[in-house]
């Protein structure tokens, strides 16, 4: 089957299976490769994107139901949201392995969106469903203040 | 600042003709300099200077976020006076005889020891490099050498000044010195400095950073493999009808050692579908087919009668009539369960055949092992294998296993393929949870003899535990039958303890297991460290009085340790009578301590801040060692809190992480670290802070509630965590 997608402003087409996870398109047929793959069950939210601007689990949404929405992927996020958070996240030198890093910042970009100042509670709430093995959070939630202090600014 | 991890470097140099300064070992193993063409004779780069005055560092260890890319380029930079930010990194190809660990005379990462046996050689680098440029710019300049002062990858004399790049077509026909004068560490501007920031930081931050499964080639086709149920089971029948019916579908192979069936697809997702529908009959003959209670109670028979003296200084038989005098003694018995390493990027590799073999696209942590056994699988020459290490997207020791065993897999899907097109073999996260090379599980048990005035007088301590190093190729690590990292942490003890008697097993599984990290310090740091506070409860010492006595020795390291709970006892602000519970460890030569604050509130626990005081040597990336610490400690609450590997009947019960669930943001605690400042040489980071964490948090809930934790996970016990 053929599908037009809508990814980071461009549009795309891709030929692909029925019930085929957005995360796989995005990582083999388009070479978007930043989204990463951790579980495959919409557990640990390494495969975050933004679909119509919400922190989406690419592995859980097929491809046939992207179709209307605009995709936004870690290679797309350049918004000042974004600028921020990825500033912040280089400044206090938040990542280790890395893998899970383009969806902590595609959910810290969501939380800032929805909320510009997050409280520690509002943070560690937001960001629960993203997992990191090599246990950065401390980091990641300072980061997150920061960038949260550098749109206030 | 940008990140490369291709070949550009001295490669690209070779093919546009341009000079480019290259400082490392030659083909005798001493520093020497020359141009990209000194390559072909001998010459292993640790650093590169172009005619445009980048400055490559060229990376022997991999990356799996413990901080190497930085902490290699630190020394390189630091001795070279080179621009920080200008910096660029580059994995070192596969080459054994150049790019070996010191310490393992063998190329690969692991045991924390990146820093500790990198930290001259890459310093001479530069250094040497630092000697030559200066020296060129004296003959350029015609100016005296004392003259020329080095800062921020500039050379200066006088009126005259000029980077790095200008020198390098002079500096590469000058011979290097094979003993550079280094900096003392007064004159250290980037060792030890907080303001350096990761050098893979803006890859890692805007989705360019390349691992091994963001790895796509023309051509290339993908797999996915069904493995035994059982461990040890092997193929004797599979049926492919279902997966025919999957779009994308290729075909299906058995592996040629009959391990499992390989599904080739068009995309990950094609592999992954049409391998879950292949069904399969196995031959379970040889398969472990125990259970979990079944394998602890395995374990714990193994505990009467030892088969090996762990210390044998002193015999455990010489330990029995020692304890008959003791006015009281303390028994304790400890099980650990299986753990699975789960790094966040499941295991995978692609293999590529090129014109005169294949290359191996790999998070590779051990290129030692992983070139000759994918040539032993395809019959090659191990020189026909080029390893190409891309970032690995974490190991915990996962991806350093002897048998190298996702690549062989890889291979043998390429191999059985028909080796035209690239591979790519990827490993789901259930493939993962339920793929084995697991933490061992272990039991422990120990009996400790006090006289009359609460003095231990002896210590009869045994464990079983499957070896992870025997029938390996890592088997000479093996002295007297006792593989050091079954005991390490028990047997050498920091404590002085009299009549201290190790008593090991063998325990025998077709489950395989591998080191996870911190190794045999993950059990053995939780058993000593509870032991002890049991010891200061029975005999009414502070925990800390007490340690502080049974370290007073004398021996450096029993020194350092004293430093490292000196330090954190005094950030912790910890009193007689604290609540809070204490531990601390010596591995991987470093000395942690941890002061653990927790509440519990009926059977819920929450961890709310660890101190932590680490003495590890000269701090390279003090940053980096912070980061080390925090992330250790929540490895090791992961795995204390709830994580643990079970088996029904041989098959493993978890599959993914909704049931082996990794720590969660809101579970971390606030941590506060206290590095010791000291001028030792550097030691490791990667690991010391796992083991000292989970008994300092064990310890607090005893000393709030009374109940000890002696079978892991702590869920066991009913504790919940939040």
């Amino acid at each position: 089957m053929q599908y037009q997608l809508k990814i980071n402003g461009e549009s795309r087409t891709v030929d692909a299976e029925p019930g085929t996870p957005l995360l796989w398109i995005l990582r083999d047929e388009l070479q978007l490769t930043g989204t990463k793959f951790g579980c495959g069950v919409a557990y640990c939210g390494a495969c975050t994107v933004h679909v119509d601007g919400y922190p989406t689990r690419s592995c859980q949404t097929f491809v046939e139901d992207a179709t209307e929405a605009e995709i936004t992927t870690i290679e797309g996020a350049t918004d000042k949201v974004a600028q921020a958070v990825q500033a912040a996240w280089r400044e206090k030198d938040v990542v280790q392995c890395g893998w899970c890093q383009s969806g902590q910042i595609m959910s810290a970009i969501g939380l800032l969106t929805e909320n510009p100042s997050p409280t520690d509670e509002d943070i560690k709430d937001y960001m629960d469903g993203n997992a990191c093995r090599c246990v950065t959070y401390v980091r990641i939630n300072e980061a997150i203040k920061l960038a949260s202090q550098k749109l206030e600014a | 600042m940008t990140i490369n991890v291709s070949r550009r470097g001295f490669l690209k140099a070779t093919a546009a003709g341009t000079t480019a300064l290259l400082v490392g070992l030659n083909a005798k193993g001493v520093l020497a300099a020359g141009t990209s063409a000194a390559v072909a004779t001998g010459l292993n780069p640790f650093v590169e200077i172009d005619a445009d005055g980048t400055v490559t560092v060229i990376i022997k260890h991999f990356e799996m976020g413990q901080g190497t890319t930085t902490g290699l380029t630190t020394l390189v930079a630091e001795e070279l006076d080179a621009d920080w930010d200008a910096v660029q990194i580059e994995f070192a190809p596969s080459d054994n005889n150049r790019y070996a660990n010191l310490f393992f005379h063998a190329q690969g990462t692991g045991g924390s020891t990146s820093i500790a046996n990198s930290f001259m050689q890459y310093r001479e680098a530069g250094a040497a490099a630092r000697d030559l440029l200066i020296r060129a710019a004296a003959q350029k300049w015609d100016v005296d050498a004392s003259t020329i002062t080095v800062e921020n990858g500039m050379l200066s004399s006088g009126g005259n000044s000029g980077h790095f790049g200008e020198f390098v077509a002079i500096a590469a026909t000058l011979e290097a010195f094979e003993k550079p004068a280094v900096k003392t560490p007064n004159q250290f501007k980037l060792i030890g400095s907080e303001k350096l920031h990761r050098k893979d930081n803006t890859g890692k931050t805007n989705g360019t950073a390349m691992f091994a499964m963001d790895v796509n080639l023309p051509g290339m086709i993908y797999a996915a493999i069904i493995r035994s149920p059982k461990f040890g089971g092997t193929v004797v029948s599979f049926d492919d009808a279902d997966a025919k019916e999957i779009g994308g579908f290729i075909a299906a192979q058995v592996l040629p050692n009959k391990a499992g069936v390989v599904a080739f697809g068009k995309n990950t997702w094609a592999a992954f579908q049409a391998r879950d529908a292949l069904s399969v009959e196995w031959d379970f003959s040889v398969a472990e087919t125990r259970s979990t209670d079944a394998m602890i109670a395995d374990h714990k028979a193994m505990l009467d009668s030892p088969q090996f003296d762990a210390n044998h200084e002193v015999p455990l038989a010489s330990v029995a009539p020692v304890l008959a005098n003791a006015t009281k003694t303390i028994d304790a018995e400890f099980t650990f369960p299986f753990l699975a390493h789960a790094p966040l990027e499941p295991e995978n590799c692609t293999i590529e055949p090129t014109e005169n073999g294949v290359r191996v696209h790999d998070g590779c942590q051990f290129p030692t092992f992983t070139q000759p056994m994918v040539a032993a699988v395809l019959e090659l020459d191990p020189s026909q294998v080029e390893v190409k290490t891309l970032y690995a997207g974490g190991s915990f020791g996962r991806r350093a296993n002897a048998t190298s065993d996702y690549n062989t897999e890889a291979a043998m899907a390429f191999a059985v393929s028909g080796g035209k097109v690239p591979v790519k073999l990827v490993w789901s996260r259930e493939d993962d949870i339920k793929g084995g090379y697991y933490r061992p599980m272990s039991a422990h048990r120990a009996k400790i003899g006090l006289d009359a005035d609460g003095k231990i007088i002896g210590w009869d301590h045994r464990l079983a535990i499957k070896s992870i190093v025997k029938g390996t190729p890592f088997a000479g690590m093996v002295q007297n039958d006792i593989d050091p990292t079954s005991a390490e942490g028990v047997a050498e003890s920091l404590y002085n303890v009299p009549n201290f008697g190790i008593g090991l097993s063998d325990f025998q599984t077709p489950v395989p297991i591998n080191w996870w990290r911190s190794v045999g310090h993950t059990h053995t740091g939780f058993v000593m460290e509870t032991l002890m506070d049991m010891v200061a409860t029975e005999t009414g010492q502070d925990p800390i009085e007490m340690r502080l006595a049974m370290l007073d020795g004398g021996t450096a390291n029993q020194a350092r340790m004293i430093e490292a709970i000196k330090h954190v006892r005094e950030i912790s602000g910890w009193k007689k009578g604290d609540k809070r519970g204490f531990a601390s460890h010596f591995s991987f030569n470093t000395c942690v301590a941890v002061v653990a604050d927790v509440t519990v509130d009926g059977t819920t626990v929450k961890v709310n801040k660890l101190f932590m005081g680490v003495e590890c040597g000269v701090a390279v990336n003090p940053d980096v060692i912070r980061a080390q610490m925090e992330g250790g400690a929540g490895f090791a609450l992961s795995a204390i809190y709830r994580n643990q590997i079970t088996l029904s009947d041989g098959e493993v019960y978890q599959y993914n992480f909704p049931d082996y669930d990794l720590l969660r943001n809101h579970e971390m605690p606030e941590v506060e670290v206290v590095i010791v400042r000291s001028n030792n040489a550097p030691t490791g980071v990667g690991e010391p802070g796992v083991p000292p964490t989970g008994p300092a948090v064990a310890n607090a809930i005893f000393a709030q509630t009374g109940t000890r934790i002696m079978d892991l996970p702590m869920s066991k016990a009913g504790f919940d965590f939040m």
